[in-house]
This record gives structure tokens, sequence and C-alpha cells, in this order.
């Protein structure tokens, strides 16, 4: 069975979640000895294909076979010892413990007494290291390595299982040219020992460098698969991209007036550097960037959630000095957080609390005490404008869905009623219908003149929505397009993968 | 029908889980009417128990706040020790043998409480300035303080009590009418204040909002550094105050007082609801709970149990309260 052609066979694989048709039936086969590249949008079920095969989700329906094996229900740690390991685009190590206790944790080799026995993990873990050229003391804590060579300790831990197939997963988004070129010689070295690679990036000139063939995703569904020498970037980008841009989008031409917020040669140490560009009232403007360019690390610097390293930023012509969220807020800035859990919603506290915790300064009485009857009235108002649904203003935010705590924090970010917003993926992981409400919401604030800045990965929300697109590549500037007909995906994708060195 | 009975029952089991720890201190009380008849319900001891509660709950009110946001004060008991000794050492009258200060008069009770809540405002905004500036958990810089503000008490005394204090101390210990406790009155009007701060202040709801999701309470605009450092002043502020009643009840203090206190007033909050994963906590939840640990000693005392029983049966309580609370909460999401 082992001169299959193909060491992986996934057909027709389909995987709902609740509410959402993740995966529509793709194929994705992998031959002994490839390279595969997957590409794909973000949402695009990439990582939901790759969590299928690796046994942490169960598919809904088709057939997985690999190495000839159809496999049913089957773990983590089956498919891993089948021999499919994935390395994680955010690494995960025990970083205070040495290199070959991560790479051996859980399976430590046993002397005769049954205790673990350190000499013989030691000489396997040297021998693991020299076979992918690293020369690293096995002793060596985790924590001191560089990111590249956590990496590569990934690498030799999915060796070590004696993977026939290796997952990765983004893993050059943390790596310098000269790492990734060693990271890619390990990869030609692996193939050359039969193994094969599926390997996932958003970085498609590193696609055509490393890989054999290249399959695309789009929207849950297979969309295409190509030798990488018989496809041009741009006939990838439109199989990623292509989809029509409807009605979710309904913007409104508005009156666009001065210039309300310039940002001058900003930057943020290694996150971004040197970014200049101004919005202006009435505008909604655009940032797109794939993951890792930087544009989350912008906005939340403007906002003063992080530290700036140079440039100025200038609110109506004035230049203000903003060190915290507290500052941004006191000079009518709001923020609506791309990561609703880590620092959007407080999970235990109520609607009510959670609405007017940015404007407390404006809820109090005579006696400086906050008003209830004040606060019981404005969080009703907001419930009622933006149709947040809840029981009462009293429900906990955790038992609301993520469409209406998505709404919980819009009104939040209202009520103080900001002239500039910055919107962080306003609407990432919500219903469609949520979706086109909050659109509508953002085009009419554009209406009444206030100034917009929104990221999003998804180049049909930037198109359909802003008036002019500010475009990142690895924390720097590539392009400020004008909205026109002649904007498409394609061009923002371009740019988007542009290097400046 | 069916629903409807279904209702009613979810009905009451959120009223259940809601009050439920009020429930088992009316459970408790009704049990000793029934048992003790004659002794438990009259005035004089319920006063008493109430009496009790003081200084015990007066301190619960500041650990609610502190660990609502997700903190925890270790120091309390030491910080009450320091405190009261420093106040009483400004209310010694001449009769007394040993001084702190040789050719020191007693001092007026207000210059005495004042530097009592200035000892106990210090070494809150230290702890709470060590967390909220360097990011060292809560129970390394209050275990810090701990030690350290015992160590003062000892080296402030040598090791000798304060004793031989002023009327206006002893007033502390003592009745007004005849009946009402003077650490009852304190007590309630602290609880009153408390109650006020925590539910109608944006620092209160500050103290919700960083125990609830710190990163988006500093998004929110909320000052979390400095709320932070009042958080624990306010903690330290309320061990000064039972300083006072700890020092007036007793007519004295000895640099070993109020040893493990800081575990009791952290127990009688935990029964009380207020949760160590942060966000959640009230008032009325410190209170309830701080009278179950009381009426628990008064109860064994009236029943002649052997006082060793009370730690088991406490021990168990604070458990059972958290477990309960988990279910609850686990229940919900």
């Amino acid at each position: 069975m082992s001169e299959e052609e193909y060491i992986l066979e996934a057909t027709n694989i389909v995987k709902e979640f609740p509410g959402v048709h993740a995966l529509k039936g793709v194929d994705l086969k992998v031959k002994n000895g490839e390279i595969l590249g997957l590409v794909g949008e973000n949402g695009a079920g990439k990582s939901t294909l790759m969590k299928c095969i690796l046994g942490i989700h169960p598919v809904t329906s088709g057939e997985i076979k690999f190495d000839g094996t159809q496999l049913k229900k089957f773990s983590t740690s089956d498919a891993l010892n089948m021999g499919i390991s994935m390395i994680q685009q955010e690494l995960s190590p025990i970083e205070h413990r040495p290199i070959m206790e991560n790479i051996w944790i859980g399976r430590e080799p046993k002397n005769k007494l049954g205790l673990v026995d350190h000499q013989k993990m030691y000489e396997k873990t040297k021998e693991l290291l020299s076979r992918i050229g690293m020369d690293d003391d096995p002793k060596m804590l985790v924590r001191d390595l560089t990111v590249a060579k956590q990496q590569m300790v990934e690498i030799g831990k999915a060796i070590s299982y004696d993977a026939k197939l290796i997952i990765m997963d983004e893993p050059t988004s943390a790596l310098s040219g000269n790492e990734i070129a060693e990271l890619f010689s390990i990869m030609r070295k692996l193939k050359e020992e039969g193994k094969s690679i599926i390997y996932i990036s958003h970085k498609l000139d590193e696609i055509y460098e490393i890989t054999d063939r290249v399959v695309i995703l789009r929207d849950g569904e297979f969309i295409g698969s190509e030798e990488i020498d018989k496809i041009t970037i741009d006939k990838m980008i439109e199989m990623m991209v292509g989809r029509e841009v409807n009605e979710l989008f309904p913007k409104i031409k508005c009156e666009i007036c001065d210039v309300k917020l310039k940002v001058e040669r900003l930057s943020s140490g290694k996150e971004f550097q040197d970014i200049s560009f101004d919005v202006r009232e009435g505008e909604i403007l655009g940032v797109a960037g794939l993951v890792g360019s930087g544009r989350t690390a912008l906005i939340e610097t403007i906002f003063g959630m992080r530290k700036s390293t140079a440039g100025k930023v200038f609110i109506d012509g004035q230049e203000v000095k903003i060190k915290s969220p507290a500052d941004a807020i006191a000079n009518g800035m709001a923020f609506l957080t791309e990561d609703r859990r880590l620092n959007g919603i407080f999970p235990m506290l109520s609607v009510k609390l959670n609405i007017i915790v940015a404007n407390m300064n404006n809820l109090v009485n005579k006696t400086g005490l906050l008003s209830n009857k004040l606060i019981g009235m404005k969080t009703l108002e907001y419930i009622k404008a933006i149709q947040i649904k809840t029981p009462s203003p009293e429900q906990l935010v955790m038992n609301l869905s993520g469409g209406n705590q998505q709404k919980v924090l819009v009104g939040r970010w209202l009520m103080t009623s900001p002239e500039i917003l910055f919107l962080d993926e306003p609407t990432r992981g919500i219903d469609v219908g949520t979706k086109a409400e909050i659109h509508r919401l953002i085009t009419e604030l554009a209406g009444q003149g206030k100034s917009i800045v929104m990221v999003s990965s998804e180049l049909p929300e930037i198109l359909g929505m802003s008036d002019r697109v500010v475009v990142l590549c690895q924390g720097r500037l590539t392009g400020i397009l004008e909205n026109n007909d002649e904007l498409s995906q394609e061009i923002v994708m371009k740019y988007a993968t542009t290097k400046v060195s | 029908m069916n629903l409807k009975n279904s209702e009613k029952l979810d009905t009451f089991k959120q009223i259940l889980s809601k009050y439920g720890i009020a429930f088992i201190l009316v459970g408790m009380v009704v049990l000793m009417t029934i048992l003790k008849p004659e002794s438990f319900p009259t005035g004089k001891n319920i006063l008493n128990i109430l009496n009790q509660s003081a200084i015990v709950g007066v301190m619960a009110l500041g650990m609610t706040l502190v660990i609502i946001s997700k903190g925890i004060d270790l120091s309390v008991g030491s910080v009450l020790a320091l405190a009261g000794t420093v106040a009483a050492s400004l209310s010694q009258t001449s009769a007394a043998s040993i001084k702190v200060f040789e050719n020191l008069g007693p001092q007026p009770i207000a210059v005495a409480i004042l530097a009592a809540v200035g000892v106990g405002a210090l070494a809150g905004a230290i702890s709470g300035g060590l967390i909220a500036f360097t990011g060292i958990p809560a129970f390394i810089s209050t275990l810090g303080m701990f030690t350290v503000a015992r160590g003062i008490v000892f080296l402030y005394t040598q090791g000798q009590p304060v004793s031989k204090l002023s009327e206006g101390m002893l007033f502390f210990g003592s009745n007004v009418f005849e009946v009402i406790p003077v650490p009852v009155i304190v007590y309630a009007i602290m609880i009153l204040i408390t109650a006020i701060i925590l539910g109608y202040t944006r620092f209160g709801k500050s103290v919700y909002a960083i125990g609830g999701n710190i990163n988006a309470a500093e998004v929110s605009g909320i000052k979390v550094k400095r709320n932070i450092v009042l958080i624990y002043i306010f903690a330290g502020v309320t061990a000064a105050l039972a300083s006072i009643l700890f020092t007036g009840r007793v007519a004295s203090i000895h640099p070993g007082a109020a040893t493990g206190y800081e575990l009791t007033v952290i127990a009688a909050t935990t029964i009380g609801g207020t949760s160590h994963s942060g966000g959640i906590g009230t008032i009325w939840g410190a209170v309830v709970g701080t009278l179950i640990l009381s009426v628990l000693t008064n109860g064994f005392t009236l029943l002649g149990i052997d006082p060793y029983w009370q730690q088991i049966v406490q021990g168990m309580i604070i458990v059972g309260a958290v477990v309960l609370d988990m279910r609850k909460n686990v229940k919900k999401s």
C-alpha cells in the first residue's frame, strides 16, 4: 500500500458548525514527497480543513484517506501516531523547559525503574536536531531560542513522530529573510526524504518559490488545483477573491469635508514604520493588508494602546499627544476592537454596565454619584437605536450572541459621541444579517460627518465601504488608493503583497 | 401546565442561586432558634453577634473591592496591627508603665484615628502601587506587606503590648444608650459608604470592569493603574478602622494582634459570593458572609460544642460556597 501515489486523499469534505457552513465539499490530495501550497482569503476554510485532517474537528461528511487507510473517527493523537503533524502559526512551546523536554513531552524515554532517562532523551534529541541542521544543546531552554529556532524545534518534534505529512500554517510570518531561506532548505531536505508538506501562506511569492502545486479555496469551496509553474500570481489572486460585491454594502456617497485626523510618519517599534495618512470628516478610510501587516497595531497606536516610537498625530490641525485610551477618548476617538474577548466585552457584567463603561463621566447627577435613572434611560435608548437583542439591560453580556455582543460595543462607543471612529474588523464572526446592519450604521455615521478608519481583512468589505483605501505590507505603507470604479480586489492584493525594503 | 411548573421551578432556582447564601444564613438562624430558643434569639445575643462581626466585617468590605478587581490582600491582619499600635501609642495615658513615646500624653482621639487611617492608606498605596506599576501579582505584593508590616509592629512596640489607653479610644469598645455597641454603628456606616462607592460611583463600576476584563477596561478609558492603587488604599483604610474597633474593645493592643485575620476576612468575602475570577461580588454578600461566620461561632458556643469543630465546619462552608458558586457559573455558560 505504501506505493500509493497520494499520501493524503480528502474527498468531498463538508464541515458545518452551528449556523456556519465552513467547508462545502472540498477535495484535497497530497502526493508523496510533494510540497503543496494552500491559499485562500481569511475565512476561506483553510484552517478548518487542516483541523479536520488533524482530527481536531470531526467532519460532517466526506472521506479522509491517509497512507492508503480510510480514516473514520480519529483524534489528534491518532493523527500524530499515523504520521500527520502540524506546525501552528502561533507556536506555544513550554518556554521554561529545555528543547529536549519540549520534543519528547508525554513520551519521554524511560529507564528500567520507570523514571525518565535524561541521558537517552539527550542523545535522541541531539541526533534529531542534527538531522535538521541544528547544533544547539538539547538542554537549552526554549525561551532562549529565536522564533525561527523554536519553529525548527517544532519541525524536529514532527519528525520525531516519524511524520509523513507535515502541515505548516504561515510558518514564515515571524521570520526574517535568512531564516526563511533556512526553513526552505529544511523543507527541501524533508521532501527529498519522501515526506509531504502542506504549506499555508498569504505570501504568494513564497508559495511560488517553495511549492510544487497550489490548491485554492474560497468561501469553503475548492476552486482549483494547479502545478505552480502553470499559474500566474494574477490568476491565483483572481481565483482567491473572485467574488461578487453585493448589497451587503449599502454605501452612500457622503459629503467629505475638511481633514479631521492627520497621521505623520508614525512608527511603533517593529510593528510598523513611517506611516502617514489623513482622514476627512464624513470619510470612510479603509485599511487593508494581510495578517502581520501592522494594520491593527497602527490604529491601536493612534488610540494610545501602544507606544509610538516616532511621528505625530494631528486633530483639526492641532498636534495631540495621546498616551492612553483615556486621552484618546477625551479627544473624541472611539475604538471598536477586533478581539471582543480580549479587550472588548466584560463577559460577566451586565449589558447595561458594558454599554456605559466608557461614558461614566456623563452619567452623574449633581452630587457626583452615578444616576441610575439616567443610566437606565440612556442604556434603553441605545439598546433600541441599534436593536440589541437582549431580554433586559441586566442580562450578562456572555449570554448574548456574537453579533449582539458586537452591537453592545458599538453602543458603548456611540454613547461617547465620538468624532473619529476606529473600527477593527467590525464584522468579524458576525452573521450576514447583522453584518449588513453594522455596515448601514457605519455609512450613517459617515453621513453625520464623522471620520471613520476601518481595518478589515475582507476585501469586499473594504471595497464596498471605503472612500479611500490605505494598504499596508509588513509594517510599511504601500499605497493610498482612491476607491473608484477601477479599484479592484486584485489591485489591493497586489499592493498588500508588495514588499518595501 | 407543565411549562408553567418548569418556569416556576426556573424562577425558584434563579432566586435560590442569587440569594442562596442568604438562605443559608436564615437557615442557621432558624436552626439556632429552635435549638436554643431561650438564649439565641434575644436582643442581647443578636447585638453580641453583630458586635463580634464588626471587625472582620469592616475589613471584608475592603476585601470585597479587592477580590472583585481580581486581586487579593493578604496584609490586612498585619496592617490592622500596625495601624492599631500606632493609634494606641498616641492614646496612652500617663498611667502606662511601658510607653512607646516616653513623654507624650494622650492625644485627641481624632489624631489617633487619622494616624491609623494614614498608616492603612500608606500600606495600601504601597501594595497597590507595586501591583499596578511593576505588574507583580497581588498575592506576592501583599504577602510582602503582610510580613513587613508585622515586622514594623514588633520594632515599633519593642514586642510589648500597648495599653492604658485614653477614654476616647475606649469609647470604641463601649455601648451607646447602654445597649448598642459602637462597633455595630461603625460597621453599619461603613456598609452604607461602601455600598454607595461600589454601586453609585465611577470608581465602583471601574472596580467591576477591571476585574471583569482588565484589557477592555483600559481600552474603555478607565485609568486602571490609578484605580488599582485606590482599591488597595481602601482595603488598607478598612483595616485601619477595624484596628480602632479592635483596640477599643480589647483596651490595649499587642504586637501579635489580629494574626490570621486576613484569612477569616477572605473567607467571609468568599462565602458571600465574591468571585476570585473577578468582576463578581456584592456588599450585601460580604455582610452575609461575615454574619454566617459569626452565627457559627456564636451557635457553637451556645451549644457547647468543642470550638475546634468550628474550624472544621468553617473550612467546609468556604469550600462548599465556592463549589456552589462555580456550578452556578458553569450552568450559565
